[in-house]
């Protein structure tokens, strides 16, 4: 599966309503390390039917990211039933991101 | 068995892949991370001859895929240790182990750290080493750079037009880094420098909101911000690499411009080498050299 791009309208639906884990990258166009962790969240994506993988474009919704607090990208942050459990900060190898999980 | 193994895909890393292959070599490139190195956080490169403006994800990514289409192969590995077998190289990495004739040591180097405690949890909390990535998340607030290189300058530089306001904090009273820029941070009015002083501790409840910082006196001053960008230098990567070629001081590899080691058939290249100018075309011109030492040792056995 791929990574489903997220926006504030389908946020609540997506990620907050979720039944599965959600690892949630807040990530812009102009940021080298973000386009280098698609990749790896893809593969996670892929591999892993017990997660959903989702993207955020913080320009375009900077509200989220404000709300989420983001201030540094890449940043993945996992929710769980409605919540964030748990993020990592900055271009990581994949058994990083999945030992979030 | 491989002709040559390169480690770290980086500028000189990659340039070393091309430049084994048009040798007609066979070569791995393991890398930790993902291809690319350092370079990747720069949005944009204006000093590569013939690239007068290009990002460094499609520098990275147009290296990447040249030095695939001539046919180095890449896996996405830590290389945790060299052994020097005398006739090959064993190199080991966390699932697997590979061989062959030479190998390029080309790991690049690693932000340092303050050494502060509490840094590591506020790392997207307020701490970043990266002000060009990060820095537009301070638009309107205030923000200090630790440093005094050209890294800090530059940092402090982007950052006083994007934030409210900027603190430069430097342990000495005078810039490593280029007196033009310098000069141009002295001139914005929305910039402070705290100079001769440390960052001792670092405040926060959720999220980074106050450095302590101590001068030479040893007098305390609590300053508030949002942001701390940290620009004390880089570490280079070659820690794991230390028996087979020689470190200094600082832990940089020693090597003449050849990229040659103490130990045959074992070169490095790139920002991890003990060398006068760190710059992008440099690291590729390292990755040409070493390669080519590599072919010749390797040709000469």
């Amino acid at each position: 599966m791929a990574v489903l791009e997220v926006t504030s309208a389908n946020f609540e639906k997506e990620v907050l309503q979720s039944d599965r884990p959600v690892l949630a990258d807040f990530y812009a166009n102009w940021c080298g390390p973000c386009k280098m962790l698609r990749p790896i969240l893809e593969e996670i994506s892929d591999d892993r039917q017990d997660v959903k993988v989702v993207s955020i474009d913080i320009d375009e919704e900077d509200e989220l990211a404000e709300e989420y607090e983001v201030s540094a990208i890449p940043c993945v942050v996992l929710f769980k039933n409605g919540a964030e459990a748990d993020r990592s900060v900055g271009l990581k190898p994949r058994e990083a991101l999945e030992e979030l999980l | 068995m491989y002709d040559i193994i390169v480690i770290g895909a980086g500028p000189a890393g990659m340039t070393a892949a091309i430049y084994a292959r048009r040798a007609a070599k066979t070569v791995l490139v393991l890398e930790a991370l993902s291809y690319g190195g350092q370079i990747i956080n720069t949005p944009d490169i204006e000093n590569y001859p013939a690239a007068a403006h290009v990002s460094g994800y499609d520098f990275a990514t147009n290296v990447y895929n040249q030095a695939k289409n001539l046919g180095a192969e890449f896996r996405f590995e830590k290389a945790l240790e060299i052994v020097d077998r005398g006739e090959d190289k064993l190199v080991r990495t966390k699932k697997n182990e590979y061989t062959a004739r030479a190998v390029i040591i080309a790991t690049g180097s690693a932000n340092r750290k303050l050494g502060v405690e509490n840094e590591d949890r506020l790392v997207g909390r307020g701490i970043s080493y990266c002000a060009t990535c990060d820095g537009a998340f301070y638009r309107k607030k205030t923000v200090a750079v630790v440093g005094g290189g050209n890294t800090a300058l530059e940092d402090a530089l982007y950052l006083s037009d994007v934030a409210d306001k900027v603190y430069l904090i430097h342990r000495r009273d005078s810039f490593r880094g280029e007196e033009a820029s310098a000069a141009l941070l002295k001139e914005r009015e929305n910039v402070e420098f705290v100079l001769n002083s440390t960052v001792k501790e670092l405040h926060f409840e959720k999220k980074l909101n106050a450095v302590t910082v101590v001068d030479k006196s040893g007098a305390e001053r609590k300053i508030e911000v949002d942001g701390l960008f940290v620009a004390v230098g880089r570490t280079p990567e070659n820690q794991s690499f230390s028996s087979v070629i020689e470190l200094d001081g600082a832990g940089y590899a020693l090597s003449g411009e050849d990229c040659r080691t103490k130990t045959e058939g074992v070169f490095v290249a790139g920002d991890n080498r003990k060398k006068e100018v760190r710059q992008l075309v440099t690291a590729a011109a390292d990755g040409a050299v070493a390669a080519t030492a590599a072919v010749n040792y390797i040709n000469k056995k």
